[in-house]
């Protein structure tokens, strides 16, 4: 009797044991497939619709206080852009570093960080969310995106707006692992997007993006673009990078980052 | 139970009108589940399973929770999984709760990869999805399943309210919410003593319980906690992050419900199989269940 009990309740142990290896190899095998990341994916173009329908242009992300200011905010991503191009622009304190903006413009500038500093700013406390699912909550200052989109006179065709960063993040094999973002023009006129040169009221540190770093507070941390060196206007995604959008969307995170 | 206690939306059929031997005089199947009921909680199987394991695939990134507004490295955790690598020696997996730590390799913080090398993780392989470890690939299957689970929970709540059914089967009676009962309930579940004829048509008072506890407070509570992590959503419902006093607390809770859900599914299995499992499986795919009537009349 006893043996019985054993060998069935070896015979369950072993069946939920192959039961499960098999869930896991079966997932396994569906995590791979092309065909299912895609249709999995479509997930991301309901997240979009549905949260630019509730949210529209204008919903504002939550501004906290000075008391709410975290400790330390935490560094993640590139600490410190490789090269000697950056090197020359952070010893000579960012002097001749200059901001292009460019593509479907009217007006393309070069802008200096006097440049940035001196037109309309914008200070805001607000809550960085990492996709890793860590936060931070910093003081940002800078120029509202609006205003330099304005002053460069965006072309009708214009949707896209595309930072190159100065980072390579992770030199990879087939191509580059130049770090870049996007966003559509409703996070571009959005009035917290800002480029900041500032945070906790010092200059940006190395590790924050210095000289300057987009803020896209509706978004994740990963679309919120550091050592951005050009901004340009585009039609289209598929150009750029694998033509995901992004560095990270490139490697499979959404493009949309609001989730 | 007296007969005007007899459930009247509840078809009886007699198994010998079905044409099948009458195995005991009082045998008597009912239809226990409506269609709606039995679709909606295979689904909702299919997306919790999906969510738990995309879900630990992506605490993984970050396997530290925070009570408040914000929390990163710095910041002092409530609750961590990591590694502490102990000179030479192999590293030792732990898991701590404020400031009482455990042991926890080959589960948790360290365990063994594909190749059976010990790697720290803060979940084993067989626990998340995909198996390695793909933050991406997670957050996809996470949210196309979280948006499934949303909407069949919805489906859910419509019909359970335009049926009755959530009123009739799951909100208790008065006479079962007496402390009298619900004593007698708890002891006659430690006894493992389950009901029989007249008061097996009815949910006891404890499993009706349980089931608004997780359909109508854990469930609801993972979808809002969920959004609350959402810098979008939190620009679009700010008060979403005050009802939980901050994202990273929210985040917290999302775990904790979490758990409470699987705590609930080990239960829930364990009654199923305590409670004869494949009448119980029968009634969640037919939507028949054998009530036998013998034990009654002692």
């Amino acid at each position: 009797m006893s043996n019985i009990r054993l060998a069935r309740r070896q015979f369950l142990a072993l069946g939920a044991a192959g039961l499960g290896g098999t869930l896991v190899a079966g997932c396994d095998r569906l995590s791979e497939s092309s065909d299912v990341q895609e249709g999995l994916s479509s997930a991301e173009w309901l997240t979009y619709r549905v949260q630019r329908l509730l949210g529209g242009r204008h919903a504002l992300a939550r501004e906290f206080t000075a008391s709410d200011v975290s400790p330390v905010f935490k560094v993640n991503g590139s600490h410190m852009p490789e090269g000697e191009e950056y090197a020359a622009l952070l010893e000579s304190n960012f002097a001749n570093w200059r901001l292009r903006v460019d593509g479907l413009v009217a007006k393309p500038l070069q802008l200096s960080l006097a440049d940035v500093r001196s037109l309309p700013q914008r200070t805001q406390i607000t809550r960085h969310d990492c996709v890793e699912g860590w936060s931070a909550i910093g003081k940002w200052q800078g120029v509202p995106l609006a205003i330099v989109l304005q002053r460069a006179s965006l072309l009708p065709t214009a949707r896209f707006v595309i930072f190159h960063c100065a980072d390579i993040y992770e030199r990879a094999a087939g191509g580059t692992g130049q770090y870049y973002e996007s966003i559509d023009l409703i996070d571009a006129f959005h009035p917290q997007t800002i480029l900041a040169h500032s945070l906790n009221d010092v200059p940006l540190p190395v590790g924050h993006g210095a000289p300057l770093r987009l803020r896209v507070e509706r978004q994740l941390g990963y679309k919120h673009a550091k050592y951005v060196m050009r901004i340009e206007l585009t039609d289209q995604l598929g150009r750029f990078g694998r033509g995901k959008g992004g560095f990270w969307p490139d490697r499979g995170y959404e493009w949309y980052a609001g989730i | 139970m007296g007969e005007e206690n007899w459930e009247p939306a509840m078809s009886e059929i007699r198994e010998a009108d079905l044409g099948q031997p009458v195995q005991r005089s009082r045998r008597l199947l009912v239809y226990r589940h409506a269609r709606i009921t039995r679709l909606t909680h295979w689904i909702n199987l299919l997306c919790v399973t999906t969510l738990l394991m995309s879900g630990l695939q992506i605490f993984m990134a970050h396997p530290a929770l925070y009570w408040g507004q914000f929390g990163a490295d710095t910041d002092r955790p409530t609750f961590e999984i990591g590694a502490n690598e102990s000179g030479d020696g192999p590293e030792v997996g732990f898991a701590r709760i404020g400031s009482a730590t455990f042991e926890t390799t080959e589960i948790l913080g360290v365990s063994r990869n594909a190749s059976g090398d010990t790697v720290q993780r803060a979940f084993p392989r067989w626990a998340t999805l995909p198996s390695w470890r793909d933050l991406a690939l997670g957050r996809r299957w996470h949210f196309f399943f979280a948006w499934l689970f949303v909407a069949n929970l919805l489906a859910y709540f419509v019909a359970g309210i335009a049926s009755g059914h959530l009123r009739r089967d799951l909100l208790p009676s008065k006479q079962q919410l007496r402390p009298r009962s619900l004593l007698k309930d708890a002891l006659d579940h430690l006894r493992l003593k389950f009901p029989h004829g007249e008061e097996a048509r009815h949910y006891n008072p404890l499993q009706k319980l349980t089931y608004l506890v997780v359909i109508g407070v854990l469930l609801p509570l993972m979808i809002l906690t969920g959004l609350t992590m959402s810098p979008g959503m939190d620009a679009i419902l700010p008060w979403l992050v005050d009802i939980f006093g901050g994202r990273q607390s929210a985040r917290t809770i999302h775990f904790v419900a979490a758990s409470l859900i699987v705590l609930f599914v080990f239960v829930h299995v364990a009654m199923v199989f305590l409670a004869g499992p494949l009448n119980e499986l029968r009634s969640m795919i037919t939507g028949k269940f054998a009530i036998s009537f013998e034990d009654n009349h002692e």
